[in-house]
């Protein structure tokens, strides 16, 4: 048994032994658990990848006259200002005004971190105190009275890998997705992740200092969504002291901004238990890989994997092998380990006894919502006809109905395809004297479809990226149910 | 080597890859094309010995042809070797070694779909 102030005086003098998670496995192989824990005083860990939840406390001082400030943009990337007068929060994943997904909050902390002037634009009502209504300055980071990186969620212990089993391509914030289970991507660093090294919390808990993108930051309390084994981390840290290198903004093509965000964390190997925790390999970490072709809440479960098989960098789908692209940067989290094992070798770096313990069992619970509207709520009936009508004929239907959309069926009522009023005025106009054909002539047949229990929003999005105004709803053998249109589904969706 | 074929009006008409394949007598790898009514632009591979010949039967069919020796560029100022262009490539030019991604450019087949995925845009392709 140590104690972290037994492993503080042998960093003060400098008679410490650390090493990284990653030399750490191979020690507890060669000389077991219980030699290991004697020789060994810290591990050090590491991550650096896309962390959403994170942001920056900023206090820009007063001006004078004085502004409350109500809105405030930098770089025209706007920041959260209903606290005190010149405080704001600025999150990584605001989009910018004016360059949209090319900038965004990650990039004004990337700049500020570097040392560039970042426009400051701010508007306010005017009060007696506070008169100023609107101001437009530059400052830099070191204008900034406060700039703390205060990060809700950082450090997911591990993370749902992605793929897509749909024929569309998909860009997501775990990246592109390519159609039919062209790919599968995954977060986080596995074995050398700081809360997979102590996976009951033991030693990192509230308090506990931290290597936060170059500067010592400390965990505030457990991460938003922390759900063990998928536990998470709030942290804190002065960005004041930060380095770009540890950082790094980032964009995900039609998801938009984030940051790559830098931890190490250093783990007292108090006794033979940590050791053990801390010998953890890749074969012994799972997650599930999720289905990102359906847009739901609750992505299906395409299989279990272990994050050996993911940097592997193929993995087995449906029998067939797929690429693996991680989103986590192995390269940067070795680095950080190293740096942190150089700074608390030569005395920089001291370990703290955390104050209190984050909890080792936490739900993720779904949000609260009155009701889920799904199609078949809203879904008219479907005017069908067989493909051998005549387009003569279809145009009686149409008129008759009062409807723009037919959906084209066999004997069974199987969807086959689907005529619009647009399909029909456009046979007319070409026929030119000859004959108008049949509905199989005209018809689409590659049609965009909906499910009676898929969301309306699910199915307007649907309506949305094709470009159509309505969707047959089939079963699960496509025999047609009904139609939803979009004037059904804007009448819904409207009160908003 | 990759060949950048641009073709106009007049010669986007005839069967010049075939003609060029025969009469050279060399296999001539589609890689991408984008074939319109009035012009196309294609990316072909074809043989390092043969390469000037076929170069030659193009040009004296009026088609544009262009040597793709450089291929993707990665700014290892920007990249932080987090992979995710591995998944995303056709032909496998990215990998990781020693922790770094590296990226084995002779196979760059110049699609391009890399560039738009890598988050710290760290990725383009010279012309």
């Amino acid at each position: 048994m140590k104690s972290i102030e037994e492993i503080n005086r042998k960093i003060r003098e400098g008679d410490v032994v650390v090493v990284t998670a990653e030399e750490m496995k191979k020690i507890v192989e060669e000389l077991g658990t219980k030699k290991a824990a004697e020789e060994v005083d810290v591990v050090t860990t590491g991550t650096f990848g896309a962390m959403c939840s994170s942001g920056v406390f900023m206090n820009f001082g007063h001006s004078d006259p004085p502004i409350k400030m109500q809105k405030v943009w930098l770089n025209d990337v706007e920041a959260y200002t209903g606290i005190a007068a010149v405080d704001a929060y600025l999150g990584v994943t605001q989009i910018s005004e004016t360059k949209g997904f090319e900038y965004g909050g990650a990039h004004v902390i990337e700049d500020l971190v570097k040392g560039k002037e970042v426009e400051l634009k701010a508007i306010a009502h005017g009060t007696d105190c506070y008169p100023r209504k609107e101001i437009i300055t530059e400052i830099t980071l070191e204008d900034l009275n406060q700039a703390v990186m205060l990060n809700p969620r950082n450090a997911y212990q591990r993370y749902k890998a992605a793929t897509n089993s749909s024929d569309r391509l998909l860009r997501t914030y775990m990246g592109t997705l390519l159609p039919n289970f062209g790919n599968v991507t995954f977060a986080g660093t596995g074995e050398i992740s700081p809360l997979n090294n102590d996976p009951e919390y033991r030693t990192i808990g509230i308090g506990t200092r931290i290597f936060l993108c170059g500067a010592k930051g400390y965990v505030i309390g457990e991460g938003t969504q922390h759900s063990p084994p998928f536990g998470t981390l709030m942290v804190k840290g002065n960005l004041k002291e930060m380095s770009a290198k540890y950082m790094r903004a980032a964009i995900f093509p039609g998801y938009g901004v984030t940051m790559f965000v830098g931890i190490g964390i250093p783990i007292p190997i108090l006794d033979e238990e940590m050791a053990k925790f801390t010998a953890i390999r890749d074969d012994g970490i799972e997650t599930e890989i999720i289905d990102f072709g359906v847009a739901r809440r609750d992505r299906p479960v395409v299989r279990q994997v272990t994050y050996a098989e993911l940097k592997s960098g193929k993995v087995e789908i449906n029998g067939e092998e797929v690429r693996v692209s991680p989103l986590s940067s192995y390269y940067m989290a070795y680095e950080i380990m190293e740096e942190l094992k150089r700074q608390i070798e030569k005395g920089e770096f001291l370990l703290t006894q955390p104050v209190d313990k984050i909890p080792t069992k936490s739900v993720l619970k779904p949000m609260r919502q009155k009701e889920i509207k799904v199609v078949s709520s809203v879904m008219t009936k479907a005017i069908t006809i067989s493909p051998e009508t005549g387009i003569d004929e279809v145009s009686r239907i149409i008129l008759q109905k009062n409807v723009n959309h037919l959906a084209v069926v066999d004997e069974n009522n199987v969807l086959i395809g689907i005529v619009t009023s647009w399909d029909v005025a456009k046979a007319v106009a070409k026929a030119k004297g000859v004959s108008l054909g049949k509905a199989k002539d005209v018809m689409t047949r590659k049609v965009i479809t909906t499910f009676p229990d898929e969301p309306i929003e699910v199915a307007a999005r649907k309506m949305e990226m094709h470009n159509i105004s309505a969707l047959p709803v089939i079963d699960a053998k496509r025999r047609v149910l009904g139609l939803v249109t979009s004037e059904d589904l804007s009448k819904l969706l409207a009160r908003w | 080597m990759l060949l950048l074929l641009k073709f106009d009006s007049k010669a986007v008409k005839q069967p010049i890859i075939s003609k060029a394949a025969i009469d050279t007598n060399t296999l001539i790898n589609i890689i991408k094309a984008s074939v319109g009514a009035r012009k196309g632009e294609l990316i072909v591979e074809v043989e390092n010995e043969k390469v000037k010949e076929v170069e030659k039967i193009f040009k004296s069919y009026g088609v544009e042809v262009q040597e793709l020796d450089k291929a993707i560029a990665k700014d290892d100022e920007k990249c932080v070797h987090c992979g995710l262009c591995i998944s995303i490539c056709p032909v496998e030019v990215f990998e990781i070694k020693d922790k770094k991604v590296v990226a084995e450019t002779s196979k760059c087949i110049h699609c391009g779909v890399c560039i738009n995925v890598c988050p710290t845009r760290a990725l383009s392709l010279p012309v």
